[in-house]
């Protein structure tokens, strides 16, 4: 369980740890929203170029990533085979062309260059943006990243929601931990050796608790903001906010440029897909 | 005072937005039963998003699972998958809108409003995982619309079983444990 949890902010000395979040949060959103769209594989592959060399300057150790990253790499993949199997010739009605390896276009199941390629590129979809994602979780305190969310106009009441939830991730967790030990303690089986019934009966006596906490846990905390007179006022500052500085700047400036490449390519290509096979 | 109750009201909604987000993450990590189909798990996450968002709103359900699903697909999947986090928020949003209705606040809920609620359910989740994330998906992301329907459909039944179940439990376990509206009369 523990090794599911170590994503998480740590301070390192790297340029990346010194942009301001809001910087990073801009850079993340708008690189995954262009990635989301385009279906152009050498845009896809430079995006992941820039990525990995951004992630060897973030310090990011692999073996801090590692379960996190195998779980990504076969969820993928299942996402690949479940793609081929319920359309083995998307690649060819997308492209237009068929190069084929095995079989003809007439039968259900046959594999062509061209339905290799749409997987490679969903593939390059799947992973892109997670060293990205990754870079920003790890170099983001948590407390910077809401004042982040409140600089490039989201509310600062969202901002404060978003806070919370960080804030309190841990301790839910913690709360959960105690009361399934608890339960197990009592005799509630819910590992793998349980029958799914047993299980089932197990979980819900573990989430009753968690649930019930939860919701004194909000109104204790509403009350508290309240005494502090929360809401009061149209705006509010930022302990953590980081003004903009030279780097920030430039590296919005590199996004921009890079999104508008994005865009321009789609102009270039007569669509979103990159097609080598005409 | 009505003033007064309003500013309250908004910081409830501020901190169950945040804490719902935070269980909501918890749970789609920890107590989720894999369908077999990628993707595509038995969250008690929805269950509890019901309650949740008939206690503050839609407001604090739409939020709240947008927050927790972006979250929780942020650290599983490396990035959040839009339609879907989107449509998820929706959910809660819709869930939301019964706030009045449902009155789970103000003492035991009736069997019919139980029913009501899970016919209400059951056609807004259809409406959100069969139709509107399957269609995002093929319009934003371009994959195969056989695959993203499937995994549409077995969300909807999974997430309408969850809601039903676990939604339908909650719900009546926290509505006894309130005072039952008009329960109490003055003595002659």
């Amino acid at each position: 369980m523990n090794s599911q949890l170590l994503i998480g902010y740590t301070a390192r000395d790297t340029f990346l740890n010194r942009l301001s979040g809001s910087t990073k949060l801009i850079g993340f959103v708008a690189l995954s929203i262009i990635g989301m769209v385009t279906y152009d594989t050498r845009f896809l592959l430079g995006v992941l170029l820039i990525s990995l060399i951004l992630f060897h300057f973030s310090k990011i150790k692999y073996h801090e990533v590692a379960f996190v990253l195998q779980v990504i790499v076969a969820f993928a993949i299942l996402n690949l085979v479940m793609v081929y199997v319920f359309a083995p010739s998307y690649g060819i009605t997308i492209y237009g062309t068929h190069h084929m390896i095995l079989g003809s276009p007439d039968h259900y199941f046959n594999l062509s260059w061209e339905q290799l390629f749409y997987e490679f590129n969903l593939l390059l979809k799947y992973i892109f943006a997670v060293p990205l994602a990754l870079i920003f979780l790890m170099t983001t305190n948590p407390s910077e990243f809401a004042a982040s969310l409140n600089k490039i106009g989201v509310s600062y009441r969202i901002s404060y929601s978003v806070a919370i939830a960080l804030r309190y991730i841990p301790d839910v967790q913690n709360d959960y931990r105690t009361i399934s030990l608890a339960q197990q303690a009592r005799g509630y089986e819910i590992s793998r050796k349980a029958k799914l019934m047993t299980r089932a009966k197990g979980a819900v006596q573990i989430i009753m608790p968690l649930i019930l906490s939860s919701l004194d846990r909000i109104e204790i905390i509403s009350q508290a903001m309240e005494l502090r007179r929360f809401g009061h006022n149209k705006k509010r500052t930022w302990y953590m906010a980081q003004p903009f500085k030279r780097n920030d700047y430039l590296a919005l400036i590199i996004i921009v440029l890079i999104v508008l490449i994005g865009i321009a390519l789609f102009k270039v290509n007569g669509g979103r897909f990159w097609n080598p096979f005409k | 005072m009505n003033n007064k109750n309003q500013s309250s009201n908004s910081i409830r909604t501020v901190v169950a937005t945040g804490i719902g987000a935070a269980v909501i993450f918890v749970l789609m990590k920890f107590v989720a039963i894999p369908t077999g189909i990628p993707n595509t798990q038995f969250n008690v996450a929805e269950g509890f998003l019901a309650l949740l968002a008939a206690l503050y709103g839609p407001v604090a359900g739409g939020l709240a699972v947008f927050i927790g699903h972006s979250l929780n697909d942020f650290v599983t999947y490396g990035s959040p998958w839009w339609t879907w986090v989107i449509t998820d928020g929706l959910v809660g949003v819709a869930l939301g809108l019964i706030k009045n209705r449902l009155n789970v606040t103000g003492g035991t809920v009736k069997t019919m409003k139980l029913v009501w609620f899970n016919l209400y359910q059951i056609v807004v989740n259809f409406v959100a995982w069969v139709l509107i994330a399957p269609t995002g998906d093929v319009l934003v992301y371009h994959e195969p619309a056989a695959k993203v329907y499937l995994q549409g459909v077995t969300s909807w039944i999974v997430n309408s079983v969850s809601v039903a179940i676990i939604g339908t439990i909650l719900i009546v376990l926290y509505s006894r444990t309130r005072a039952q509206h008009g329960s109490l009369k003055k003595e002659k």
